[in-house]
């Protein structure tokens, strides 16, 4: 079977691996890397408990192969948390009890950043159009729609309050 | 009562029963930094994969992994005759079902595969890629034999046997009757009967099935990383199907992807894995593809119901008689059996009304498909269908609203104790202030104002209700005593470390409903120190007392009052020591809020850790006969009642589209009485949760099969579960009427949501329909069934 050389940013900090072909990104990121914190649910691309960024964009992590991603920066739950840049939206979710097994929880989370840099102010439907990709069998959606919302909330009110550094 | 659970008491320091409190699980789990099995990893650990078969039943004719073998990676093949070398086969019955019957299975089949999707073989290589690269050049060279495949005609003759040697293919049958049925029909003002269908549905845990298992042939000890919510029994079982002492098997399971019933069955793949661990002696995981979830994941709910009810001229129920049918594949499902459901059927139809005459029949059989089991609800979201189906039905038949006919045959609150016409002994329930909190909150007039003006416009809306009663809480009558090693007991022992703080290892387990939190948030309130002071150990069989784990919603009242009973007696145990310490009574002490204080100024007399600290490193200096026994252990199980039933009633409202069949969910209330509620927040979200869970039942979800036997799905784009955007929120009310059973009064919150859903969906959908003359009985009701019943397609052969 074919491997290819890859050099990648993954949460910051250069990996360089021999792939096969056929890897999926998912599989690179929990089986050559280590990283757990994006899981697999179906490999069909339907539920989005693999969805982490790539170059910025999310993408699901069963259906990108690791051998096309030479060049590209990769981040994964891990990578936001470190960094803090989801913190408020994590602690809604941790308030609002959004997450119940936390099996669909870090695709969610990658897909809710993703609407809140693209859409401020989102409306309830909104933010459950843009998570209808990431299935949650647990919690049946309303949990995650309030912590969304309370999120975009909280963010748009400290920034027209000046209190961002 | 005990100050302790007062409610009023809210505000002392360490009160958190009743409390909101956040879950201690999520600060990792948002991080993705939890353990599910597939994030373990060990050394010379292999993976393994399984051949399926693509037939729903076929002679296993010769088997040929020569090809597989020479893969580069597979390291070894097992068929079931290499199997049973080491593993023993099980049969999946219960003596208290008399006359229940099911052949022995065995973790691969022998001569036989009995439906499309049961392992056959097994490839076990480095990588899962390379053991799938194997499974996909073994040779199996099968019969194809006739397959059952109808329920409806696995008992007729001329059907083929599927296990010859149990005479027919009748798994198990019970007949109930009490009152005078025949009578009560003949007097009948008005009857009433339907035919409904509940669909085979299956649980689809976002996490699949998964399992890990370690043999170290030196010590014979065999560990397992598990994704299951009953660890002790999967003790049990892994120790007496591979002929070792349970001491030798240990079960671990950190964090679970959600569970439903799904992973409280015994599942031959998952036995295999175990049993290949073994011979090989080394690390073997399996984690089920979803493909193979589809295929092997238990499935649930497929009943066919015939149902009457009677009534007399002033509305009230006389009598009502069901005829239920099931198919449950091939086997009974180890170790809970699959004949549970339809026997909760015939226990629950009615539940929720007052009525005297009662005959019901549910039929088991055998068939070619998938095997069903217990999943989230069991039985219950059939009795409620086929219950406030032919309530609706009535109220229709008498021209009267289904609020007021429910009203009028609703139990009394003020009835109990009683026993239903089913031999259900109801401790107390709250039917009537339920529908009442539920008219509050859903503004009846008001809706059926605006059901009326949407009609004028043509727009189809519709509201149904749903009462329901859940079995929660239950004792051995539900297993033990038909002869299965599941306890219904459980334990939970609370220790304070030398730092001051506590311990809590419990035998219930976390699936994701915030068992943790809860029995951290009792200890907390129980031992007097914050939730943040209390660590809890879950699921793991080597550092918990034995227990049933999660099912038949448990943990809070069960698991929950063990730990209560725990923390009184560990604080109890502290208060004593102080007593010698501080030379004070033990009655005029207290423990807030981890320091010992005087009871009646709250004065601090000293921290929890200074006693700690005498207790652990100074013993010497406390009087030489003093009990220091500041760790204790507590077990629970339920007295008087079998089970601890809650009771509620659900709301639906929503919009039918005439032209696509397409159903838009506009809002669902909930009113549910659930005894002592630990954590709102909790509960509420067990409620939302199984709601939509019923709401794919009752809409999307369809394990649909050919009429050969071929299951016709595939992917999780074939099976729809509820998303995000076709969700309605959904209102939460309460009413709190704690089981005397216990101190602290809690019943179980997490079947209550999916029980009732599809009844009110159902009833919502033919309420739009009902000036179209249109109606809906069999689930998932999809666009297409919605057609049919307006005449707009023609109906499928
Ligand atoms: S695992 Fe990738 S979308 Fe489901
Ligand atoms: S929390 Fe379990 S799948 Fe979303």
């Amino acid at each position: 079977m074919t491997t290819h050389s890859i050099t990648v940013t993954v949460n910051g900090e250069s990996v360089r691996r021999a792939v096969q072909a056929r890897l999926h990104l998912i599989d690179f990121l929990r089986g050559d890397l280590g990283l757990m914190g994006s899981h697999v649910a179906c490999e069909h691309g339907v539920c989005g408990a693999c969805t982490v960024r790539v170059d910025g964009a999310i993408v699901r992590g069963c259906l990108v192969l690791a051998a096309s991603l030479d060049g590209a920066s990769v981040e994964t739950i891990e990578g936001v948390s470190d960094r803090g840049e989801i913190r408020d939206l994590q602690d809604a979710f941790i308030a609002r009890n959004a997450a119940q097994c936390g099996f669909c929880t870090p695709g969610m989370l990658m897909c809710a950043a993703d609407l809140l840099g693209s859409n401020a102010q989102p409306t309830r439907a909104e933010i459950r159009e843009h998570i209808s990709g990431n299935y949650c069998r647990c919690t049946g959606y309303q949990a995650i729609v309030d912590a969304i919302e309370t999120t975009a909330l909280k963010r748009v009110s400290s920034d027209a309050g000046g209190a961002k550094p | 009562m005990s100050a302790i659970i007062d409610p009023a008491a809210l505000d002392r320091p360490n009160s958190y029963i009743g409390k909101s409190v956040p879950r201690p699980n999520l600060p990792k789990l948002v991080e993705g930094r939890g353990q599910y099995v597939d994030d373990v990893v060990l050394p010379r650990m292999v993976h393994v994969a399984f051949v399926r078969c693509p037939h729903a039943h076929a002679l296993i004719k010769r088997i040929d992994a020569k090809d597989a073998l020479a893969v580069p990676g597979v390291l070894r093949v097992f068929t079931g005759q290499d199997l049973a070398v080491v593993c023993d086969p099980w049969v999946a019955v219960l003596v208290h079902l008399a006359g229940m019957k099911s052949a022995p299975q065995y973790p691969l089949p022998l001569v036989r595969a009995t439906w499309h999707g049961e392992a056959v073989v097994a490839v076990v290589a480095d990588t899962r890629a390379l053991a799938e690269d194997g499974v996909s050049r073994v040779l199996v060279d099968y019969d194809p034999l006739p397959a059952v495949a109808d329920m409806e005609t696995a008992l007729a003759p001329g059907t083929p046997l599927i296990h010859p040697e149990l005479g027919d293919n009748l798994c198990f049958q019970r007949i109930n009757e009490s009152g005078d049925v025949a009578a009560a029909f003949k007097a009948a003002h008005k009857i009433v009967e339907a035919t409904f269908h509940t669909g085979r549905h299956t649980g689809v845990t976002l996490e699949p099935r998964s399992i890990l298992a370690d043999y170290n042939k030196g010590s014979g000890k065999l560990v397992v990383h598990h994704s299951t919510q009953a660890p002790h029994m999967m003790q049990g079982v892994f120790a007496k199907q591979l002929r070792m002492a349970e001491g030798d098997v240990r079960v671990i399971c950190v964090d679970v992807g959600g569970s439903f019933g799904i992973k409280v069955h015994v599942y031959p793949d998952e036995v295999a894995t175990v049993a290949i661990a073994k011979l090989m002696g080394r690390p073997v995981k399996f984690i089920a593809d979803r493909l193979e979830s589809f295929g092997s994941d238990i499935h649930a709910r497929d009943h066919r119901i015939h149902g009457k009810m009677a009534v007399d001229a002033e509305g009230r129920i006389t009598a009502i008689d069901i005829d239920d049918l099931t198919g449950i594949g091939p086997y009974s499902v180890y170790p809970r059996t699959s004949a549970i459901e339809g026997n909760q059927v015939i226990n629950l139809v009615g539940g929720p009304y007052d009525f005297a005459n009662y005959r019901a029949k549910t039929t088991v059989v055998l068939q070619n498909k998938t095997p069903t089991c217990q999943y989230r609800a069991v039985g219950h979201p059939i009795a409620v269908t086929v219950t406030e189906g032919l309530v609706d039905l009535a109220a229709e038949a008498l021209g009267m609203d289904p609020i007021t006919f429910r009203l009028k045959n609703l139990m009394r609150d003020d009835s109990y104790p009683r026993t239903s016409p089913a031999g259900m002994k109801f401790e107390g329930l709250s039917h009537i202030k339920s529908l009442g909190r539920l008219m509050d909150m859903i503004d009846y007039p008001a809706l059926r104002a605006e059901q009326d003006a949407a009609r004028a416009k043509g727009i189809y809306r519709g509201i149904g209700f749903a009462a329901f009663i859940e079995l929660t809480n239950p004792s051995p009558f539900m297993y033990g005593i038909g002869g299965a090693r599941i306890s219904a007991q459980d334990g939970c022992s609370v220790r304070i470390d030398p730092d001051g703080s506590v311990v809590a290892a419990t035998g219930v387990t976390e699936q994701g409903q915030g068992t943790e939190g809860i029995i951290r948030q009792i200890v907390a309130e129980a031992v007097g120190v914050a939730v943040g002071a209390v660590r809890v150990i879950t699921g793991d069989t080597q550092n918990t007392p034995y227990g049933g784990g999660t099912w038949a919603c448990r943990g809070a009242g069960i698991g929950g009052e063990a730990a209560l009973q725990a923390g009184l007696a560990t604080r109890a145990a502290a208060l004593e020591v102080a007593s010698a310490m501080l030379q004070a009574h033990a009655d005029t002490l207290d423990i807030v809020d981890g320091n010992i204080v005087d009871r009646a100024t709250a004065i601090i007399r000293m921290p929890l850790s200074e006693l700690t600290r005498i207790v652990y490193f100074r013993g010497d200096t406390l009087p030489p006969g003093l009990p220091r026994e500041l760790m204790q252990t507590r077990h629970f199980i339920t007295k008087e009642y079998p089970f601890a039933f809650t009771n509620g009633i659900q709301a639906c409202w929503l919009e039918v589209d005439v032209e696509t069949g397409l159903i838009k969910l506009l809002k669902h209330w909930v009113v549910e009485d659930c005894g002592r509620i630990i954590n709102p927040l909790l509960v509420d979200e067990q409620v939302r949760g199984g709601v939509v869970q019923g709401i794919g039942g009752a809409l999307y979800e369809h394990c649909a099969y050919s009429p050969e036997g071929q299951l016709l799905v595939g992917s999780m784009a074939d099976y729809l579960v509820p998303m995000a955007a076709e969700m309605p929120d959904i209102e939460v009310g309460h009413i709190e009427t704690p089981t005397r059973e216990s101190l602290l009064g809690a019943k179980g919150a997490g079947e209550a949501g999916t029980a009732g859903a599809p009844a009110a969906i159902m009833n919502a959908i033919n309420d739009a329909l009902r000036p179209l003359d249109a109606q809906v009985l069999a689930q998932p009701f999809s666009p297409e069934r919605i057609l049919q019943a307006l005449g707009k397609v023609p109906m499928r052969g």
